[in-house]
């Protein structure tokens, strides 16, 4: 007689409801990053680092010890801790202008040092807390608040490619980027997100996870048309994919 | 205690902080106090510890902000400059009530300034550096024998408290050499338990959570009212100072630090001719010790405040002395320490003034 299976609330989220705009992809991520932490079976030793951002509240939606960073200093924590104590599994969750505007020399850094941490970066290439500016992964000839005559290359430069930065460095141990915009790229994301977390547990260095996501509200559009919009811009310019596999594939 | 050696303050200072059961250090180089970063990463792998040197002092503060998170004992040093880059982070590990330990071996400032010995940084130590309403406790010794006990207070007070501590040194203090007695190695398992608060995974109880953040301005209000509480109770009873041959005197000199240790040179040479004048050295600059030296001023004829700045502590001062009788100022700054007969002359004109 096969079990009966219930869908529920994984034990490492809170019961907290959460603070995003409907449409919006963090919560996915979070339940993909609570359903991981049970079924590693490490809630009772894992600290998570919030950052600035949508996603500031993040440290209270999962039952794990957790605090909030200064804009962009989350690395910086998350290497603070896990020094203090490295049987601990330490996360750190930004987005993009958290992590690749302000926080750049701290997500370089500590990647390239290897630390044992791991780092789940929501790219959304827009501002979305502050109402919808420019972030340094906005895409060329987008319109935002800070850039209201779309993105001009010879102003404001190019979207930052993350991954593509990071896979130079030489404490990388797990590198992917993926999208959660259908079944299917949930469960390749749930599969990164896994690697990601093994890198940490065995040891092998830093890992992070980029998600292109949605935001609805600051772009502007239904939560089916931003699907869409992901799909036919955002990944042209971020082509998902694995960057960098030290963990390698279970037997 | 042991015997005494001879040693530079910048590694005196470090090696009191790992007899003081520190075993973790986050710092990034700056003259005049690289020794003690650098004497931390040849040390501190000797006796168990970690060390490691961070890309920045924004970096610095925010990894000293995750390690105090989990209760582990923890401090940086640096000089103005870097502390100027600290002072984000230090709002926000004071906001989170973390205990941890910075030293600031000061030099010239403002900006690049110098790399020579200065008092300037007063105001950022004492009044807050950083953005919103939270202090730090903040020791100045005035010899590195001074420096070498004040660093295990600080670290208890910041266990205390929960609340971080500032060793405000200088150039001098961090780059002469003097003989110390150092105290024995604390024993690390007597180091306080901060299980009931700190980071160390949630097995078998409720998740910890460490913020300085509340979005409803009543909640964060009544943060605030818990941070001051505190300040309030840490302003009755951790006030520290010194006096010396006040008791006559009919002239006060205040100083701190390097200044103050000058001024007892300055004392002497004015005692031999004749001159009736006193000391009065604040030892804990926040809490400020001003009862104490309203209490002192109390029949004298006049205060005179030697700083190597232009004039910060003065203010503080003036509070204790409360305009009851004339507080004058005499300082150098940018890196320029005034000479005890420097000091001398300044005494002899403001008495001359009848001030």
């Amino acid at each position: 007689m096969s079990a009966i299976k219930t869908f529920k609330r994984p034990n490492a989220l809170s019961s907290k409801e959460f603070t995003y705009c409907p449409g919006c992809h963090h919560g996915i991520v979070h339940r993909l990053i609570a359903e991981i932490i049970d079924e590693f079976e490490i809630q009772g030793k894992t600290l998570m680092v919030a950052p600035v951002g949508c996603s500031v509240f993040a440290y209270t939606f999962f039952d794990v010890d957790g605090t909030v960073a200064a804009h962009g200093r989350a690395p910086a924590v998350a290497t603070g801790m896990k020094r203090a104590r490295p049987n601990n599994i330490v996360f750190t969750y930004q987005g993009d202008g958290d992590l690749a505007a302000i926080g750049t020399a701290e997500i370089i850094h500590a990647a390239n040092r290897g630390e044992k941490i791991t780092t789940i970066f929501i790219n959304n290439a827009i501002y979305g807390m502050t109402g919808g500016q420019m972030a340094p992964t906005t895409l060329l000839g987008m319109k935002t608040t800070t850039s209201p005559y779309g993105r001009k290359a010879e102003n404001e430069g190019y979207p930052i490619h993350v991954c593509e930065l990071l896979k130079e460095t030489g404490g990388v141990a797990y590198l992917e980027r993926v999208t959660v915009n259908s079944p299917n790229e949930v469960r390749k994301a749930k599969k990164a997100l896994k690697k990601a977390f093994t890198a940490q547990i065995k040891g092998l260095g830093f890992s992070l996870v980029e998600v292109l996501s949605t935001c609805p509200t600051n772009w502007g559009m239904s939560p089916k048309e931003a699907m869409k919009w992901l799909d036919e811009n955002m990944k042209k310019e971020f082509p998902v994919g694995v960057f960098v596999d030290k963990v390698g594939d279970e037997k | 205690m042991s015997e005494k050696l001879m040693v530079k303050g910048n590694e005196a200072m470090a090696e009191a902080a790992i007899r003081a059961g520190c075993r973790l250090y986050f710092g990034y180089p700056i003259t005049p106090q690289s020794e003690l970063t650098e004497y931390m990463a040849r040390r501190l792998p000797e006796v168990k510890g970690t060390f490691l040197q961070s890309e920045s002092e924004v970096a610095a503060v925010n990894m000293i902000y995750g390690a105090a998170s989990t209760g582990t004992r923890v401090m940086t040093s640096t000089s103005s400059p870097g502390f100027s880059l600290m002072q984000e982070g230090i709002s926000y590990i004071a906001g989170a009530q973390l205990p941890c330990v910075f030293i600031n071996v000061v030099r010239g400032g403002p900006g690049l300034g110098d790399i020579q010995p200065a008092q300037s940084d007063y105001f950022q130590g004492t009044k807050g550096g950083g953005h919103g309403d939270y202090r730090l406790i903040t020791l100045a010794p005035s010899s590195i024998q001074e420096a070498v006990d004040l660093i295990p207070l600080a670290f208890e007070l910041a266990d205390k408290y929960r609340n971080p501590s500032l060793i405000l040194a200088d150039g001098m203090l961090g780059q002469m050499m003097e003989p110390v007695s150092f105290s024995e190695f604390k024993d690390l398992s007597e180091l306080p338990d901060h299980s009931d608060w700190a980071m160390q995974g949630n097995e078998g109880r409720e998740p910890h959570k460490i913020t300085s953040f509340d979005i409803d301005p009543n909640k964060l209000e009544e943060m605030n009212m818990v941070y001051n509480e505190k300040y309030k109770e840490i302003m009755e009873k951790e006030v520290r100072y010194e006096t010396t041959q006040v008791e006559d005197a009919e002239y006060i000199m205040v100083a701190y630090g390097t200044m103050g240790r000058i001024l007892s040179n300055v004392l002497k040479m004015a005692r031999s001719e004749g001159i009736k004048v006193g000391l009065f050295r604040p030892i804990s600059l926040w809490p400020f010790p001003y009862k104490a030296l309203n209490d002192l001023i109390k029949g004298k004829k006049g205060v005179l405040t030697v700083e190597m700045s232009t004039g910060q502590m003065v203010e503080d001062v003036k509070l204790g002395v409360n305009g009851e009788i004339p507080v004058n100022f005499y300082g150098r700054t940018g890196g320029v320490v005034p000479t005890p007969n420097e000091v001398l002359e300044q005494l002899k004109q403001m008495i001359g003034r009848g001030e």
